[in-house]
């Protein structure tokens, strides 16, 4: 187990072009960090130069307090799991799992009972006599785990490794993973795009754009102060509506009527004409369903309806607005670049499931102004966001991944057996 | 696919069979004709002997035809194996590493393949004599190396792009060295790809006759297709036709053998199972 630090790492193709640019990133031991970003953004470069698949074009790479440029994968003592798992199809589990311990010159009978640990804990026992092409899907991804923590690797990593499975074995072994994580405590450094996986699973999570940091935090701050418009925009399903405002005093207009500020971010925004308002779906509601506790702290605005979602638990209504042509073309780039596509400007809201709001037809709704964020149309930058209030997210994150470690621990070493040995001893 | 489009497949694919075995089988007919036999105008053998197997096994050219034959096994066999080797080593670097000359190397390797082998004999006689190697079994592997060499190279290479570069990472982050991964891993993924390359390698060379009648004079090194055109009849006015069509019957054996032999091996998409699925 160990840390991982990384000082102003860069990588560069022969092209010039950087895949990865001045990242600085510290992954503490025994933390789950994910990194995650649009495709192209380097996050699979940057995970390829910890494990030493990729060079290293400047800066330090230092794993457990140890530079670890020059060193050749096997020298670095991480285990991986590819996105395609990369299972030696000649082989048996049993010896696809034991393979890393025979390379170390390990004992049979000492490598015999690490297999049959990992395998215990993954539940693979009784496919260990068969071949990787025998396997669904599911069990190879184990397989790929077995490997992984059959070592006493210092660090776990993965390329994306639930990508190829179907939806509903990804939720389960996505779980799956985390419980191994914890149990195991063992630093892990998990590469993906999927914005669920980052959420639930990370400790931290480090958001990438065109190999380069945007923002690292706890998925709880990167969701309720991200830094700018990228990382709100990135995180969230359904994503973040951005609508343009002019600023009038305290109050911003916006095409949904005007939003009244509180002091401080008042005070953030003043002296701008043109801004972005960033709010989430779940922040407004239908006006005919809020508490009147609850109603004077946000705004209520009339507008026609054009679709309509009902999901069962949750229903989203969308609705359509204009804006001038700087904003619109700002947001087609923002959405392009966050792997979607944005053909007309319209905010996504989240009504109650009992709601009987129905498309084509105006209504009136009601939005939380407490929680809207102001971004700067031109640099993207978020400018009212709390960074207190953020680092007292990260923090609280922090501790209880502390308490989750020794839980799982203490509970892992009595009814999971020897199973935090196998990779932790 | 239709019955009437079915059935075309089946008359199509039998008179190619017909016509591809057809020689083989007169080639056999005429190993059991006795020598006035030959010209019976008939498929088949009017009392059918295996006095010619005797001749060539036994009797009077068994002393040309079973030294041959031992320095056809021979030859062929390092010959194959050399290739083999080396064709893996370069193949691999083809396949994975990007240096400077790769495509000069993959189109030498294709002009060598093509090159006229009449046309360098010649040269190689004269040079061959002069070094001493001429009529030894070096002085037949080399030639053959330039035979095999190039084709191996580009089998090999293919087979070898055809391995997921992940397994290889996988094997790396797992603790082997470059070699341990190539040796563990790349190797035994390639084994149908190399089984698939030394039959080839090894009919190219078996089947040789321009270097082996030139190269060689005596039964030191000469290889079994020189042999053959070296028989001669019972008396100058008998052609040898039953001993060279009994030898061919013979060479043509371990090359039949080989092939069902290695058949299993060539089991394609043994990667199967390796990545995703």
């Amino acid at each position: 187990m160990a840390s991982i630090e990384m000082r102003h790492i860069v990588k560069q193709y022969g092209d010039g072009y950087p895949a990865v640019n001045d990242v600085s990133l510290d992954i503490a031991d025994g933390e789950f960090m994910i990194l995650v970003g649009p495709s192209g953004c380097g996050k699979s470069t940057l995970l390829r130069m910890i494990v030493g698949l990729e060079d290293i074009t400047s800066g330090d790479m230092i794993i457990g307090g140890k530079r670890v440029n020059d060193l050749a994968p096997r020298d670095r003592n991480l285990s991986m799991v590819f996105q395609n798992y990369a299972l030696y199809p000649h082989m048996t589990v049993y010896e696809n799992i034991a393979f890393p311990l025979r390379l170390a010159k390990m004992p049979d009978d000492e490598v015999r009972r690490r297999v049959t640990e990992a395998s215990d804990v993954l539940e693979l026992k009784e496919h260990l006599e068969r071949k990787p092409a025998n396997l669904s899907g599911g069990q190879r991804q184990r397989v790929a785990m077995g490997r992984a923590i059959v070592r006493q690797a210092e660090a776990f990593l993965f390329d994306e490794p639930l990508s190829n499975l179907d939806a509903k074995l990804r939720g389960q072994m996505r779980t799956e993973i985390s419980r191994l994580q914890r149990r195991l405590g063992i630093t892990t450094v998990y590469v993906t795009h999927d914005q669920t996986e980052a959420m639930t699973l990370g400790d931290r999570v480090c958001v990438l754009r065109k190999g380069k940091i945007q923002q690292v935090a706890s998925p709880r701050e990167l969701y309720e102060q991200p830094v700018n418009l990228f990382v709100a925009g990135f995180i969230g399903s359904p994503p973040m509506n951005f609508l343009p405002a002019s600023l009038e005093g305290d109050r911003l207009q916006t095409p949904f009527g005007p939003i009244v500020l509180d002091e401080r971010r008042a005070a953030a925004v003043r002296g701008r004409d043109l801004l972005l308002v960033g709010i989430r779906p779940e922040y407004f509601e239908d006006a005919s369903l809020v508490d009147d506790a609850k109603r004077p702290l946000g705004s209520v605005f009339r507008a026609r309806v054009d679709v309509t979602e009902w999901l069962g638990d949750s229903q989203y209504a969308y609705i359509p607005y204009e804006a001038p042509d700087a904003i619109r073309t700002q947001l087609r780039d923002l959405s392009r670049e966050l792997d979607s596509e944005e053909l007309r400007t319209q905010a996504i809201v989240s009504i109650d499931a009992t709601s009987r709001i129905r498309e084509g037809r105006e209504a009136d709704f009601w939005l939380d102004s407490r929680k809207v964020h102001v971004f700067d149309p031109q640099t993207g930058e978020n400018l009212t966001r709390d960074a207190e209030a953020g680092a007292r997210l990260t923090q609280m994150a922090t501790e209880d991944r502390v308490e989750q470690v020794q839980e799982a621990q203490t509970h892992g070493s009595t009814v999971g057996g020897g199973a935090s040995r196998a990779g932790a001893a | 696919m239709s019955t009437r489009e079915r059935t075309w497949w089946w008359v199509g694919g039998f008179l190619i069979v017909v016509y591809a075995l057809f020689p083989i089988a007169w080639i056999v007919s005429l190993s059991f004709k006795d020598a006035s036999d030959i010209a019976n105008q008939s498929f088949l053998p009017t009392s059918p002997t295996v006095d010619n197997y005797t001749t060539i096994l036994t009797g009077s050219a068994s002393g040309l035809f079973l030294p041959a034959l031992r320095n056809s096994f021979g030859i062929c066999l390092i010959a194959t194996f050399i290739s083999c080797v080396l064709a893996m080593f370069a193949a691999y670097a083809i396949a994975r590493l990007d240096f400077p000359g790769k495509r000069l190397i993959l189109s030498t390797a294709l002009a060598v393949a093509i090159f006229p082998v009449i046309s360098i004999v010649t040269p190689l006689f004269n040079l061959w004599r002069q070094i001493g190697l001429y009529d030894t079994w070096p002085g037949l592997i080399i030639p053959y190396l330039s035979l095999t060499l190039p084709i191996s190279i580009w089998t090999m290479s293919a087979f070898f792009r055809e391995i997921p570069w992940e397994m290889e990472q996988a094997a790396q982050v797992d603790g082997a060295t470059t070699w341990q991964a190539f040796r563990k891993v790349i190797v035994p993924l390639a084994a149908p790809g190399v089984f698939t390359t030394a039959i080839i390698a090894f009919f190219i060379a078996w089947n040789d006759f321009a270097y082996g009648i030139s190269l060689t004079s005596t039964e030191a090194s000469r290889p079994v297709p020189a042999a053959l055109g070296l028989f001669s009849g019972a008396s100058q006015f008998e052609d040898p036709t039953g001993a060279i069509a009994a030898a061919a019957v013979l060479v043509t054996i371990p090359v039949v053998v080989l092939v069902l032999l290695f058949q299993r091996r060539i089991v394609a998409g043994l990667t199967n199972g390796a990545v995703k699925g």
